[in-house]
C-alpha cells in the first residue's frame, strides 16, 4: 500500500504499518490479554442474555408460584425457586437487564459529563480550574456509596433515581482523571493554533481536545460499569434501589435470601455469583483495555 | 357491659388455639428478680415521639415504658378485651348518670420524671389533646372518643368524663396504650413538644437515643407502683431487616422482638436454641389493607376500585402467605372470630372473597374494560418493613398482574411513608388497621371519612358510612349492631370500595426463655410498658 505526501512523493507502507483487520486485532488483543478476553466474554454473554431474556428465561420472573416455594435446583428450576416460588434462574436472566441498564447508563452519562467538565476545567485553567477542582474535592471526599445514599435520600428509590444516584459520584472521578490528560494537551501547539484561528472555546474543547483524551475516558467507562453494577446491587440490597418484584441481583440477595440462608441457600448464592462474575468481567476487561490503550504499558 | 359477652369467647378461643398449636404458653411465674437490662429489637423507627399522633408499634415499643396511662389492660391477662386495671387512677369507676358520667380518682404523689407532681389537670390536658386536638396538631384517635362530650378536673385528684350517650366502647378506648399522660406545663409551653421530646411518669426514664440505632431507658426509682419496675433499664435496638432481628436473638444480642416473626423464623430459632427459646402465640387485631386514593384518576371510579379487590385471591393467599409472613386469617372489617365479624358465608358474598377466583378476575377485567382502563398502570406505595408489608405488597402486585394491571412498588421508610399517607400523595397504598383492645365497634373507625377518622387515608368523605358508625356505637342491641356492621362492611368493601382488607395477622413471639413477666396479647401495642418484666438470669 502507498500513500501520497504533500511533497509529491509516495511512501510504501511495510506490513507492520498496515492497518490490521478487526478480527486480527481482536485475536491479537486476546493473545496479549487472555484475562481481558475472558472479561470480554463475560460481558458479551451478559449482553446476549439481557437482550434475549424473553427467549432464555423459562418462567415469568415476577409470577408467584406458591406450589413451588423454596424448591432446590432441579431440572424444572435449574437454580431453584425463592420464597414466592419464582424461578431463580429466570430472575437472574432478567436481572442482567437491570444491571446493564443501570451500569451502562450511569457510567456513560457520568463519564461523559466528567469528560466535558474535566477538559473544560483544564482548558480554561486559572481561577475557573481552581474553583472547579475544589468542588470536585468536596464530592470526592465522600465514598461512592455514601454519596449515592445521599442522592437516594433526596430523590427517592426506583431505577431512574438509582441511575442518577450512581451517575453523580462518577462525574468528579472521571473529570479529575481526564483533566490531568487534558492539561498536557492544552499546551500543544495545535491548541494555540486553534485559538489563533479564533475558534470558539466550545469548538476547541469538543472538537480538538476531547478526542485526544478518549483513551482514559474509555478506560474509565469500563471501570465504572463494574462499579455501577456493584453499587446498584448494594443499594438494592439495602432496599434503596429497585423494588420488588423487579428482578435485580442485589434485590435478590435481601429479604428471603437472608431469611432462608440456611434452609434455601440457592436463593442467595446464585445472584451473588452473577454479581461477582459481572463485576469481575468488567474489571478484567477494563484493565486489559487500559494496558492496550496506554502506549507505555503496551510497549512493555 | 354488652361487649364482654361478645369478647370473652374470642379470648378463650385465642388462648385455646395457642395451646393447641403446640407452642409452650407463657411460663409459670416465679418470684421476680430485680436488675438487668432488657435488650429488644424494634423493626422500625417512629415518625415522631408523640403517642397521641402516631399509630405504630415503632413508637409504642421503645417509648411506652416512659409513660403512664389512666387505665390499661391487665398485664397479667392482656388477651382479655374486658379486663382493665388502673394505672394512674385508684379504682375503676362505676358509671353514673345513666352511663354518661365516669369519675376517676387519681393517685396522689405521682411525679413526672422531672420531679413535678402529676395531677388531674395533666390528665385532662392529655385527653383534651387526644379528643379535641387544637388546630395544628394531629390526633389519630378522635374517632375512638366520638361519644365524649367533655373532660374536666374539678380538683387536683379527680377527672370527670361526660359522654353524649352511654357507650360500651368508652372504657376500651380509654385503655388504648397510645393515650400517654403528658405534662400540662409542657403542652402549654408547646402543644407539639412531645413530638421530639420525652417526659413522662412511666416505669423508665429516657436515657438516650441514637437515630437509626437505639433508644435507652433507665429505671425510674420514683415509679408510682411500689417495687416496679424490676429491670435496671432497657435498650430498644432498631433493625428493620428480619434476618438481622432473628440473628440478634439467636446470638443473644437481643432477648425478644415484641412484634412477631413468621413460622419459619420461629422454627429456625427453636431448632437452634431449644429450651433457651420460649414461644408465645396469639391471634392479632391487625390487618393489612390496600387503599386507593379517591382523588386520583382513575381511582375516583368505583368500578376501578372494585376491580382491584376482585383480583385478589384471599383464600389462596391465606394458605400460602401464612408460611412466609405473619398473616393468616381471611376476614372483613371486624376482627375474625368476633361475634360482630362476618361469617365465611357472609364474606363469600363480597367482591374479592368469592370462592371462584377465575370468575372474580373475569369480572375485574370486565370492570376495567368498562371503566376504560384495561391496561391500568399505577404505583403502589408501601412501607419498607419486611413483615408483612413487603411480602403482602409483592403478592398483591402478582394478583393484579393476573388481570392485566401493571404495578410498580414504591417502598419507603416509616417517616416518609406516613408523610405520603397523610398528604394523600399516592395512587394506591398498602394501609393497615392495627388496634389494641379488640373492639370492632371502634376499630372500624379507621374507615370513616377523612375529616373524622384521622387514620383514614383514602381521601374520601362518606356521611352515610359515618352515620352507620355512630348508630352502631349508640345502640346496645347486639343484633342491631351486627346488622349495621354488615351494612358498614358492604359499603366499605363493595358498594363504595373505599379500602380493602387483605389478610389478618397472626402473632408469634419467640423470645429468650430468661425473659419473664411479659405475656402476649392480640395486639403488639398492648402490655408494653415493661413494668412487670424481669430477667431470670
Amino acid at each position: 500500500m502507498t500513500i501520497a505526501t504533500d511533497l509529491g512523493t509516495s511512501i510504501e507502507l511495510t506490513d507492520e504499518r498496515k492497518p490490521r483487520s478487526r478480527l486480527a486485532a481482536t485475536v491479537r488483543f486476546a493473545r496479549r490479554n487472555p484475562l481481558g478476553a475472558a472479561g470480554a466474554a463475560v460481558i458479551i454473554v451478559m449482553v446476549v442474555v439481557a437482550a434475549f431474556a424473553d427467549f432464555i428465561a423459562p418462567y415469568n420472573p415476577v409470577a408467584n408460584a406458591f406450589d413451588r416455594m423454596h424448591e432446590p435446583p432441579s431440572l424444572e428450576n435449574w437454580l431453584g425457586t425463592d420464597q414466592y416460588g419464582r424461578d431463580v434462574f429466570s430472575r437472574i436472566v432478567y436481572g442482567s437487564r437491570t444491571a446493564l441498564l443501570v451500569g451502562f447508563a450511569s457510567s456513560f452519562v457520568g463519564a461523559t459529563l466528567g469528560l466535558v467538565l474535566g477538559v473544560a476545567s483544564a482548558y480554561f485553567g486559572g481561577k475557573i480550574d481552581l474553583i472547579f477542582q475544589r468542588i470536585l474535592d468536596v464530592f470526592m471526599a465522600f465514598p461512592l456509596i455514601i454519596l449515592a445514599l445521599s442522592v437516594i435520600a433526596i430523590f427517592g428509590t426506583g431505577a431512574e433515581n438509582v441511575i442518577i444516584a450512581i451517575t453523580i459520584p462518577f462525574i468528579p472521578r472521571c473529570a479529575r482523571v481526564v483533566r490531568s490528560s487534558a492539561l498536557a494537551i492544552r499546551e500543544l501547539p495545535y491548541i494555540d493554533a486553534a485559538r489563533a484561528n479564533g475558534f470558539s472555546h466550545a469548538r476547541i474543547i469538543l472538537r480538538h481536545m476531547v478526542p485526544n483524551v478518549m483513551a482514559p475516558f474509555l478506560i474509565m467507562i469500563t471501570a465504572f460499569v463494574g462499579q455501577a453494577i456493584l453499587l446498584e446491587a448494594s443499594l438494592s440490597y439495602l432496599g434503596l434501589g429497585v423494588q420488588e418484584p423487579t428482578p435485580a441481583w442485589g434485590l435478590m440477595l435481601q429479604g428471603g435470601a437472608e431469611e432462608y440462608a440456611e434452609s434455601a441457600p440457592w436463593i442467595a448464592i446464585f445472584p451473588g455469583i452473577a454479581i461477582s462474575l459481572a463485576v469481575f468481567g468488567f474489571s478484567l476487561f477494563g484493565d486489559a483495555l487500559r494496558d492496550e490503550l496506554d502506549p507505555r504499558l503496551r510497549s512493555q | 357491659m354488652k361487649l364482654s359477652r361478645y369478647l370473652r369467647p374470642v379470648s378463650i378461643a385465642a388462648v385455646t388455639a395457642a395451646v393447641a398449636i403446640g407452642f409452650s404458653g407463657p411460663p409459670v411465674q416465679a418470684a421476680p428478680k430485680q436488675g438487668g437490662t432488657l435488650n429488644f429489637v424494634v423493626p422500625d423507627e417512629p415518625p415522631s415521639w408523640d403517642g397521641h399522633r402516631e399509630t405504630t408499634f415503632a413508637l409504642i415499643h421503645p417509648f411506652a415504658p416512659f409513660y403512664s396511662l389512666l387505665i390499661k389492660v391487665n398485664p397479667e391477662n392482656p388477651s382479655s378485651p374486658t379486663d382493665f386495671v388502673c394505672d394512674l387512677c385508684t379504682g375503676m369507676p362505676t358509671p353514673a348518670d345513666g352511663g354518661k358520667t365516669y369519675t376517676f380518682e387519681i393517685k396522689q404523689g405521682v411525679k413526672f420524671h422531672d420531679g413535678t407532681p402529676l395531677t388531674a389537670h395533666d390528665i385532662v390536658a392529655s385527653f383534651n389533646k387526644i379528643i379535641f386536638p387544637p388546630e395544628g396538631t394531629t390526633s389519630a384517635r378522635i374517632a375512638y372518643f366520638v361519644m365524649v362530650e367533655s373532660v374536666s378536673a374539678p380538683d387536683d385528684h379527680t377527672v370527670v368524663f361526660k359522654l353524649k350517650y352511654p357507650s360500651g366502647a368508652f372504657i376500651p378506648a380509654l385503655a388504648t396504650p397510645f393515650n400517654f399522660i403528658y405534662s400540662k406545663a409542657k403542652l402549654d409551653q408547646d402543644i407539639r413538644w412531645y413530638e421530639k421530646n420525652v417526659m413522662g411518669s412511666g416505669p423508665f426514664k429516657f436515657a438516650g437515643r441514637e437515630a437509626g440505632a437505639y433508644v435507652r431507658g433507665e429505671r425510674n426509682k420514683d415509679f408510682h407502683v411500689a417495687g416496679q419496675p424490676y429491670l435496671d433499664g432497657f435498650e430498644a435496638i432498631f433493625s428493620n431487616k428480619q434476618a438481622v432481628q432473628v440473628q440478634a436473638i439467636r446470638g443473644d444480642r437481643a432477648a425478644i422482638q415484641f412484634r412477631g416473626f413468621p413460622p419459619k423464623s420461629t422454627e429456625d430459632l427453636v431448632n437452634a436454641l431449644g429450651k433457651d427459646i420460649t414461644v408465645q402465640e396469639s391471634d392479632w387485631n391487625c390487618v393489612l389493607l390496600f387503599t386507593p386514593n379517591h382523588k386520583k384518576k382513575p381511582f375516583d371510579d368505583v368500578r376501578v376500585r372494585r376491580a382491584l379487590t376482585l383480583a385478589v385471591d384471599r383464600w389462596g393467599g391465606s394458605q400460602n402467605l401464612s408460611r412466609i409472613a405473619i398473616v393468616k386469617a381471611v376476614g372483613g372489617v371486624a376482627f375474625p372470630g368476633h361475634p360482630l365479624a362476618a361469617t365465611k358465608t357472609e364474606l363469600e358474598q363480597l367482591p374479592g372473597y368469592w370462592p371462584d377466583i377465575n370468575k372474580s378476575r373475569a369480572e375485574a377485567k370486565r370492570l376495567l374494560q368498562e371503566a376504560g382502563v384495561p391496561g391500568l398502570k399505577f404505583e403502589l406505595s408501601n412501607r419498607a418493613v419486611d413483615q408483612p408489608y413487603t411480602i403482602v405488597g409483592t403478592w398483591l402486585i402478582d394478583q393484579w398482574r393476573q388481570i392485566g394491571v401493571t404495578v410498580e412498588q414504591k417502598m419507603e421508610p416509616t417517616g416518609p411513608f406516613y408523610a405520603r399517607l397523610r398528604s394523600a400523595d399516592f395512587d394506591v397504598t398498602v394501609d393497615f388497621n392495627c388496634q389494641s383492645v379488640i373492639n370492632p365497634l371502634l376499630d372500624i373507625g379507621k374507615f370513616l371519612s377523612e375529616d373524622i377518622g384521622n387514620e383514614s387515608y383514602g381521601a374520601y368523605v362518606d356521611r352515610d358510612l359515618d352515620k352507620m358508625f355512630e348508630a352502631m356505637n349508640r345502640t346496645s342491641d347486639e343484633a342491631e349492631q351486627r346488622k349495621l356492621m354488615r351494612q358498614f362492611e358492604k359499603r366499605v368493601l363493595d358498594e363504595q370500595g373505599h379500602s380493602f382488607v387483605t389478610l389478618w395477622w397472626n402473632r408469634i413471639i419467640p423470645h429468650r426463655s430468661y425473659v419473664k413477666g411479659w405475656k402476649i396479647s392480640p395486639s403488639h401495642y398492648l402490655n408494653q410498658d415493661l413494668a412487670n418484666v424481669w430477667l431470670d438470669k
